[in-house]
């Protein structure tokens, strides 16, 4: 059981971002339930835990994959909300701005442990001619697949390739395109540019083609 | 034997993205296209990179529902302990 107490929570870019889906503030339907975290009611805060705790796990599970780290990230994240609720002002979906700091709380969770040893990225990068044109001519995909596999295998075995990407660009390919940020969000939580967030979201995106290549085009035992 | 277009392959891979996002400006996108219907390999590289893409998405799609799925209850208590206890400290 995960028991840790988070004493301080200080995520790496604030854990109060500014979330894109802004609601008139009498309008959302969270104000009541905030109101009442406020005040101190412990039976509102854990209605807040059971009500968005599910989600908040279901993208710590995608960012983190083990289950201890992804708990610890969970319970990080709602104590630091908490925290930093004075400054939550209503006009955002609380499951929104909740979101963003579990994402906070898990990069946090990344930063801190020790590093693997990793493959380079340009390993996994299409190479070309000096006249541009490419070293080795694409093959292919099988139009349905490596045969033999079953789809639950698949989306298994792409979550062991997203695994082995290098960290910066794997923790890029989960913000975009498994969570959703879009660009400029990405690269808000992040403390890159935009530019940046693109780049590597192309590589990675590179790499991990590379890296299912065997499993998925022509010409591949 | 390959066509020649003035766009090179290295060019094209690297649009790729901005392609699939419909952000390339007019003439870069007929470029681009332009060198797709003469260049199989980028045409499978673009097949293969939209597929990579939609994979990804796919990938996870079981970890998460429509409510994510309900927190383990010793977390649950476990937070709350932890809330109740910074909040009496």
């Amino acid at each position: 059981m995960n028991t840790h107490v988070w004493e301080t929570a200080v995520l790496p870019h604030g854990p109060e971002p500014s979330p894109p889906e802004v609601e008139a503030p009498d309008s959302s339907p969270d104000a009541g339930l905030v109101l009442r975290i406020k005040s101190g009611d412990a039976d509102a805060f854990e209605e807040l835990v059971r009500e968005a705790g599910g989600r908040m796990l279901a993208v710590a599970r995608r960012m983190l994959v083990n289950e201890d780290d992804a708990q610890d990230a969970v319970q990080e994240a709602f104590l630091s909300a908490i925290k930093s609720l004075d400054r939550f002002d209503g006009r955002s979906r609380l499951t929104t701005w909740l979101h963003r700091i579990v994402v906070n709380a898990c990069l946090m969770k990344i930063r801190s442990r020790r590093r693997r040893p990793e493959r380079s990225i340009e390993d996994l990068l299409p190479q070309f001619r000096d006249d541009g044109h490419q070293k080795t001519p694409s093959q292919s995909w099988k139009p349905a697949g490596p045969s033999g596999i079953e789809q639950g295998e698949v989306r298994e075995l792409v979550r062991r390739m997203i695994g082995e990407l290098p960290e910066q660009y794997r923790v890029v390919l989960t913000l975009r395109d498994i969570e959703g940020l879009d660009t400029e969000a990405a690269a808000e939580v992040l403390g890159v540019t935009p530019n940046a967030v693109k780049v590597r979201l192309h590589r990675a995106r590179q790499a991990l083609k590379s890296l299912l290549d065997p499993y998925f085009a022509e010409g591949f035992a | 034997m390959k066509a020649r277009t003035v766009m090179t392959c290295r060019e094209a891979i690297e649009f790729i993205a901005e392609y699939l996002d419909g952000a390339l400006p007019v003439p870069v996108r007929t470029e681009f296209e332009r060198h797709l219907a003469v260049c199989p390999s980028c045409e499978a590289y673009l097949d293969g990179y939209r597929r990579t893409v939609a994979m990804g998405r796919a990938a996870f799609a079981e970890l998460q529902g429509p409510t994510g799925g309900t927190l383990p209850e010793g977390l649950v208590r476990a937070i709350c302990a932890a809330q109740e206890k910074r909040g009496s400290g």
